[in-house]
């Protein structure tokens, strides 16, 4: 027991410099969340209520993990947001903000979708992996343009995947209204999936975890892989070392552009799998004005997880678990499901302003002792100097 | 009145930070009209002590008196007003300003109410170059101004607001030898109108001929005072490191072989494409230290990108033990022998945010035994870096540090275990000490030394010219992007050397305002 509670200390020790920004971040806006729920109670008609904080946030987890059904819901939402977690984080760690997800997972969907229905009466194991496939190398592909810009005329990715965002957009609506455009329903749509769309997981025990699909098991196994590439192989260290101090990469002997090229192409791999997952194992076709904050959230996810590839996981459980609980702690707490984007958006303005976080829990940068602050005195002077 | 009040006391003044004391009771004084020279090494305190008094940091304990009055001193602002004047190691001007401008920004003259007296600014300038012998031109244009020049300029910026206690950083480490006396003889004349001057330096030599007073401090004390007159550099050394230092390299004999590395007629251009080297031509044999003496900013840094790989040549070859290389990658470089301490090591010798481990494989990770396959073998690596950190003294409590919570010798240390661990033919040595102190620096000189008996061709650049003349077996000077001579070590003299530096060795006086180009 003791050295149970020794190695907890330790462990949390080691831990600390990394989840303590996140973890204050996240208890920020919770408390911010809650002063706008309260004074939004002064304008309802059952007036000032100073318990409705609480009933928001026991409805958010009830709805979140209040049963397996809960639970599931949870994960399936937290799915998308696992591979376009990765795909930010990944380009984070080659030293590139890519914007670009949303695009990425859009182009990868309705690629999937699309080519998923066409062949629909094929056989499952070639129609389901062609799909994924398809939606996957279209999501790279979108990566690779803003990755070939910069690398070959120096266009910043943060610009060039934005407009592909906007493109990616269009294409899609073209796509859904054009070749894959399949009548017979009442509104555009594109065709059903059949043996495209991914299978459920099996579920012997009988728990009822019949809406876990394939794409789960994708993500969760995608989270180590993506690890061991970053951090355990030659090319993920090149990756990092670009991104970390590209003149000391060049001096070292690394391509510089092609990392670029090739990190916004795995990045745009891991959003186009997402889209994928998401479209062929839950929303199964697309519609011309498919909505989705995926690539959006991904970024918080990225943010929130520190890159770190477990951090994401359990950040992209976070949101998916906002999002999950929402409907349930409307119908509980009357507050509309927006706060949920309140709280996320307060977590993501937290952490961008760290210094507010690391004031009010009185954190210290994440090195230690004295040669942190040899290193920031000398930092400091040299700004001083010049 | 007998006993005039010192122009600065700080007395006990204690600065702490978590976990370190930087300034542990430090006592000063300075006279007025006298040079004070303030000797430690990096991270001695110096630094620490001066923002205090500069009001860029407040002390936890301990006064401050000017002229006997107590103050307290607030911010930057504060101590100008008070007449403090700080030179920076590096300048504060803005290159596409006057000389003028550059003086009088945040101190504009003004006529009417909007209109800036530029008129009025340079008179004054004018009067005070001439009263202090700065010859400096107030209409020239900074980009247009050597370095030494662009000091004065510095120093007429502290003057013009009024500063009677001048504080110089480092002052001579860009300066050539010749600069480097022009300047003295500026201080000397400043303190003999009356101001008081703190010197900043880890040069002993400088010290000694310059200083009035010494004061050494070593880890946040002081350690000693010296009447120049009464010490000797030995002694101050040992003030400064605590032990014993052995300050000229005991560099025995060299016994050249076959050449190593060739460049024939190499031509270079900057990202400007401005062609910063020119017609330079040279080889270094095995066994052989080549060391290349100039004032910083004359080819040397594109003629070093150029033989690792990291720039283009437009014309010329290289190659190394008959292989040509002209124009090949970093990698292929490296391949074929070469190993390269880069003069930035912030920019390019190591990934601050990286372990330690990671940065001593940054150039061979991708080689067996640190890799298989494209798998990185992490136990093979932290296993090597074990034994570098304990064969280079690389003080950190583990491997897994990282490199930026190193102290600036430390991480050269991480660079030199690096490159010098790979066996190289060709060695080329960029700035190896600079910012080093005394310890770290004679650690790296006996290393370099043992990889020349190895067999190693060398190739040292170095803008202090001290540590050319040491190590070098051939001295070449570059001078606007040539090599305008190669001399043998034996023969050359600091003098010598130093006018080549200078002038290129052509008849061409300097201008005598100093304008470059």
């Amino acid at each position: 027991m003791k050295r149970l509670m020794t190695r907890l200390r330790t462990g949390w020790a080691r831990a600390k410099p990394f989840v303590a920004v996140p973890l204050g971040a996240i208890a920020l806006a919770m408390f911010v969340a809650s002063i706008i729920v309260l004074v939004s109670t002064f304008f309802t008609d059952t007036g000032f209520d100073p318990t409705k904080p609480f009933a928001v946030f026991i409805g958010l987890f009830g709805g979140a993990f209040g049963g397996i059904d809960k639970v599931t819901n949870t994960i399936v939402n937290a799915t998308p947001l696992i591979l376009g977690g990765l795909a930010v984080g990944l380009g984070f760690k080659g030293g590139l903000f890519n914007i670009g997800v949303q695009g990425q997972f859009l182009m990868g969907a309705v690629f999937a979708v699309g080519i998923g229905a066409m062949l629909a009466s094929a056989p499952a194991f070639i129609a389901m992996p062609v799909a994924l496939l398809v939606g996957t190398a279209v999501g790279a592909f979108w990566g690779f343009i803003p990755g070939a810009l910069k690398a070959w005329t120096g266009a910043h990715e943060v610009v060039t995947t934005i407009m592909l965002n906007f493109i990616g957009a269009s294409i899609v609506a073209f796509l859904v209204l054009g070749p894959f455009l399949t009548e017979g329903y009442s509104f555009a749509r594109t065709g059903d999936l059949g043996n495209s769309g991914l299978p459920t997981l099996p579920d012997p025990l009988g728990l009822g975890l019949d809406r876990l699909h394939l794409g789960v098991l994708i993500a969760v196994l995608a989270v180590p892989i993506v690890w061991w590439f970053l951090e355990r192989t030659t090319i993920g260290f090149e990756i990092r070392t670009v991104g970390a101090n590209p003149d000391a990469a060049r001096y070292a002997g690394m391509r510089p552009s092609f990392l670029i090229m090739l990190t916004m192409t795995l990045s745009g791999l891991l959003a186009g799998l997402a889209g994928s997952v998401e479209l062929l194992g839950t929303s199964q076709y697309m519609v011309a004005s498919y909505g989705t904050t995926v690539g959006w959230d991904s970024i918080t996810v990225a943010l929130l997880g520190r890159s770190n590839p477990v951090g994401i996981l359990l950040s992209a459980i976070l949101l998916g678990a906002l999002r999950a609980g929402a409907g349930a702690m409307q119908i509980e707490a009357h507050i509309p499901v927006e706060i949920v984007d309140v709280i996320q958006a307060v977590i993501l303005l937290f952490l961008a302003a760290d210094v507010i976080v690391r004031r009010v829990f009185r954190i210290r940068e994440a090195k230690g002792g004295i040669e942190a602050v040899g290193a920031a005195t000398e930092t400091y002077a040299r700004k001083v100097a010049g | 009145m007998t006993e005039q009040a010192p122009a600065l006391e700080m007395h006990g003044i204690t600065k702490r930070y978590p976990g370190v004391v930087a300034n542990d009771g430090i006592d000063l004084d300075l006279r007025s009209g006298e040079i004070h020279a303030l000797l430690g090494e990096n991270g001695a305190g110096k630094t620490t002590l001066m923002n205090i008094l500069y009001g860029l940091a407040s002390p936890d304990e301990g006064e401050i008196r000017l002229d006997g009055a107590a103050v307290t001193i607030a911010d930057p602002a504060d101590a100008i007003a008070r007449g403090i004047g700080m030179v920076h190691q590096h300048f504060m001007l803005v290159p596409v300003m006057t000389v003028a401008e550059n003086i009088m920004l945040g101190e504009e003259s003004i006529r009417g109410r909007i209109f800036v007296d530029g008129a009025e600014a340079s008179r004054r300038i004018r009067a005070l170059a001439e009263q202090f012998g700065l010859a400096v031109d107030p209409d020239a244009r900074i980009d247009t101004l050597s370095v030494g020049v662009q000091q004065r300029v510095e120093i007429l910026k502290a003057l013009y607001r009024d500063a009677r206690i001048l504080v110089l950083d480092e002052p001579t480490a860009v300066l050539t030898p010749s600069e480097t006396e022009e300047i003295f003889g500026i201080l000397r004349r400043l303190v003999g109108e009356g101001h008081s001057i703190i010197f900043i330096s880890h040069k002993l030599n400088e010290v000694m001929a310059i200083a009035d007073r010494i004061t050494v401090i070593r880890r946040g004390r002081v350690v000693g005072s010296r009447l120049p007159g009464e010490t000797s550099e030995e002694e101050l050394a040992e003030l400064m490191v605590g032990r014993e230092v052995q300050l000229t390299v005991d560099r025995g004999e060299s016994h050249p072989a076959e050449p190593i590395l060739r460049v024939g007629d190499l031509h270079v251009r900057d990202d400007r494409g401005h062609e910063t080297v020119s017609r330079v031509s040279f080889e270094i044999r095995a066994g052989e230290i080549l060391g290349i003496a100039g004032v910083a900013g004359n080819g040397q840094e594109e003629l070093v990108q150029a033989l690792t790989g990291l720039r283009k040549p437009v014309a010329g070859s290289i190659s190394i033990a008959g292989t040509d290389l002209t124009g090949a990658s970093s990698r292929r470089v490296a391949e074929a022998g070469l190993s390269h301490v880069p003069g930035d090591r912030h920019r390019f010798g190591l990934v601050l945010a990286f372990p330690i481990a990671d940065n001593l494989v940054l150039t061979s990770y991708y080689r067996a035994p640190f890799a298989r396959g494209i798998a990185r073998d992490d136990a093979a690596i932290s296993a090597w870096a074990e034994d570098e950190v304990a064969r280079f003294d690389i003080r950190t409590p583990s491997a897994t540090a990282l490199a930026g919570t190193l102290s600036g010798g430390n991480q050269q240390k991480v660079i030199v275990a690096r490159e010098f661990s790979r066996d190289p033919k060709v060695l080329v040595l960029d700035q190896p000490t600079r910012g080093l102190d005394v310890g770290s620096a004679e650690f790296i000189h006996r290393q370099t030394i043992a990889k020349r008996d190895a067999g190693t061709a060398v190739l040292l650049i170095s803008a202090e010219l001290d540590e050319v003349l040491e190590l070098s077996d051939r001295i070449g000077v570059m001078f606007r992007g040539e090599l305008v001579a190669i001399v043998d070590a034996e023969s050359a003299s600091r003098e010598e050397i130093g006018l080549l530096m200078a002038t290129g060795g052509r008849e061409a006086r300097p201008d005598p305002l100093g304008r470059a180009g």
